[in-house]
């Protein structure tokens, strides 16, 4: 399997009380007198710094994001970030996943398919296309647009982009959201037809759907534990199955925050007060925020407020880092246990790429650089050889940073 | 409370159907709900005493047509639709009213057919924009449930309101209460968000009709400064501002708000 590091690049020295002080850490926190200048420069070079050096000790891949007016993660443009990592590890095997940038945020939307092609260029082939969604705060609240049309712009969108790489001639495009008269990139992406394409989610079976349909590896990003995931991710499984697709187990992504201590009794404090924070300041965020009304349809309104499929964040403020690490939302011990959970997680929800996250919350930069050196020692070795006795093709991993052992075997 | 009847209306070359509730006896007043949906009260009852009452559901807002919202993509075809739909109606000469958004729509409607409206009535209506009182549709949707008691209202414990805004008692129907209460809101943002400014100012000198523009003196979700803009934009119009009233006369100055438009009328 692979196992590539992610990151969120958040605000790591919000006040302690935080969230009493302020009504959400998501788009309506000020910048000014929140946030320290000098300490957001260092906050993305110590994020570029953890990412190579994860790179540099042996992760299969390096992973972005991109999200607007919050503390919880600002990396407005992951292609900046992506654009840095693709230099620094030119000559490796180390594959840039843009998790990613989102094409509904922007118009037209075919720049992403042109800087997702540039960035596949500069890293010689090495990119994985995320098609986020995109959050409905982000969509609708910092960026302008009808929370009702969400959906239907992300599919118009997605096909546009991806008829822009695979065309070998202009076109005109005449679309419901977007009109161009002539769509003609340059360049196109270094991958032929172009880049292997995840589609994050949060189990909306309309996302399911559209990535079985296209034959994409689905990228479950879960706030609430692989423990709780378990009866969504046989949801998915299922709908693989019923659709006649192979159990590849490539076909799922699945994101962790990691943390691994001498011992399992140091884990709590060495990671107990970034998991707090994580959940309860940087996850402080209204629901009527993150998503407006009409960013989920009838159907999927109502199923979750008669079923709750998640807790809200609010109720995520009475649970301790304890509650937390029981429950497997964030994975943190000695090497021995870290690997044993993983190991079970990855077996139980038949995870192809594991997103781990290394640094979450208030961690800080040297925890951090030694939380990825653990994790690159002990866990990595462990964890490779997963689904290696099945045989199965990692066709959602660009070649060019295919690990040199599975090209050898194929 | 007098019984509604249903009719259903195509409209659009038959592409949407829209759903009409129908009261009341008299001349025919066409009216159009706000952002949080049709709703029949005790307001809507004391009109049905004087007028025919017509009260469209918004596209999308029906009971069981949820997926309406998606034959009208923006202001254009809803303002077309209601068009269509007063022809279809056979509404030749009308009274028109609405309330929030729906008084954005009715100034709308009434620019669009200047001839035909007999008499406007816009309740603290949205649709204009000045600079100096910014709102955006975020103001509404953006909040929790407390602060829309707290923004929308002057008086949150008025009866009226505590009949409208308390949710079922059953914890099923409490959910799907509030799922319609959400979709709505979605519903009615499609075409106005992020800003309900959407060019009425390049079409409400159309205007002709006598108009009453009414205000809650303690409207904290649209400004009632946005009383004079309406006022100075329409040539034959007159001021009804309610003391006591935030963003709902219908429910916090029901009576008050009965009487002065049946005085507007009246004359």
């Amino acid at each position: 399997m692979k196992i590539a590091c992610f990151h969120l690049m958040p605000y790591r020295d919000l006040e302690p009380d935080f969230e009493q002080k302020h009504k959400s850490a998501w788009f309506t926190l000020p910048f000014e007198g929140v946030a320290d200048r000098q300490k957001v420069s260092q906050y993305y070079n110590w994020t570029l710094d953890e990412l190579e050096h994860a790179a540099k000790l042996g992760f299969d891949g390096v992973c972005t994001n991109e999200h607007h007016q919050n503390a919880y993660g600002f990396m407005v443009n992951p292609n900046m970030m992506g654009s840095v990592l693709a230099r620094a590890t030119r000559g490796t095997r180390t594959a840039i996943i843009q998790m990613g940038e989102t094409a509904v945020f922007l118009n037209p939307p075919i720049r992403v398919a042109e800087e997702y092609a540039m960035l596949d260029s500069i890293s010689e082939g090495r990119m994985v296309a995320g098609f986020p969604v995109g959050l409905g705060g982000d969509f609708s609240y910092s960026y302008g647009m009808a929370p009702i049309e969400q959906r239907a712009r992300y599919n118009e969108a997605h096909d546009l982009i991806v008829k822009a790489w695979k065309s070998h001639e202009p076109f005109a495009w005449n679309g419901k959201y977007y009109q161009l008269p002539m769509v003609n990139i340059w360049p196109k992406p270094s991958q032929q037809p172009h880049p292997p394409i995840w589609v994050p989610g949060n189990a909306s079976p309309s996302t399911w759907d559209f990535v079985i349909k296209h034959d994409y590896s689905y990228c479950f990003l879960t706030y609430f534990g692989a423990k709780g995931a378990q009866h969504m991710v046989n949801g998915y499984w299922e709908k693989v199955a019923a659709a006649g697709r192979d159990l590849n187990p490539y076909r799922l992504t699945f994101l962790v925050p990691v943390g691994i201590s001498e011992t399992d009794e140091q884990a709590e404090a060495d990671f107990g007060a970034a998991t707090e924070y994580f959940y309860h300041k940087l996850l402080h965020l209204p629901e009527q925020l993150m998503l407006p009304p009409g960013h989920m349809n009838y159907q999927s309104l109502q199923h979750v407020f008669t079923k709750r499929p998640f807790p809200p964040f609010e109720e995520l403020k009475r649970h301790r880092f304890k509650d937390f690490n029981e429950q497997d939302f964030v994975v943190c011990g000695s090497a021995k246990t870290v690997t044993e959970r993983l190991t079970h997680i990855v077996k139980t929800l038949r995870v192809g790429h594991l997103l781990l996250l290394p640094q979450f919350g208030s961690l800080s930069h040297q925890r951090t650089m030694e939380n990825i050196e653990r994790i690159a020692k002990n866990v990595l070795p462990q964890l490779r050889p997963i689904w290696d006795n099945e045989g199965w093709e990692d066709r959602w991993w660009p070649h060019a940073a295919q690990p040199l052992r599975q090209v050898a075997a194929a | 409370m007098k019984k509604l009847r249903k009719k259903i209306v195509p409209v659009l070359g038959g592409a949407l159907e829209m759903t009409v509730n129908i009261a009341g006896s008299g001349p025919p007043l066409l009216y159009l709900h706000s952002a949080g949906g049709f709703v029949w009260d005790d307001f809507l009852d004391g009109l049905a005493e004087h007028y025919k009452v017509y009260a469209p559901h918004f596209p999308g807002t029906a009971p069981g047509r949820p997926n309406d919202i998606d034959k009208v993509d923006n202001l254009w075809d809803v303002v077309l639709a209601y068009d269509d739909l007063v022809s279809a109606l056979g509404l030749k000469k009308f009274r028109l009213m609405g309330h929030s958004f729906g008084g954005m729509l009715a100034a709308e409607l009434a620019a669009q057919r200047p001839d035909a409206v007999k008499g406007l009535v816009l309740i603290a209506p949205i649709g204009l924009w000045q600079e100096d009182a910014p709102y955006t549709v975020a103001n509404w949707t953006a909040l929790s449930f407390p602060e829309i008691m707290e923004t929308l209202f002057h008086n949150p414990a008025h009866p009226r309101v505590v009949k409208r805004m308390t949710p079922p008692a059953d914890e099923d129907a409490a959910a799907m209460w509030t799922v319609n209460f959400i979709w709505t809101l979605g519903c009615t943002a499609k075409v106005i968000w992020p800003i309900p400014d959407k060019g009425l100012k390049k079409r409400i000198h159309r205007i002709v009709a006598p108009t009453l523009v009414v205000w809650g003196e303690n409207d904290r979700l649209i400004p009632p400064v946005y009383a004079q803009s309406f006022h100075k934009a329409i040539s034959d119009s007159q001021l009804l501002m309610l003391p006591a009233c935030g963003h709902e006369p219908p429910l916090e100055q029901c009576e008050a708000l009965l009487s002065g438009v049946q005085t507007f009328y009246g004359n």
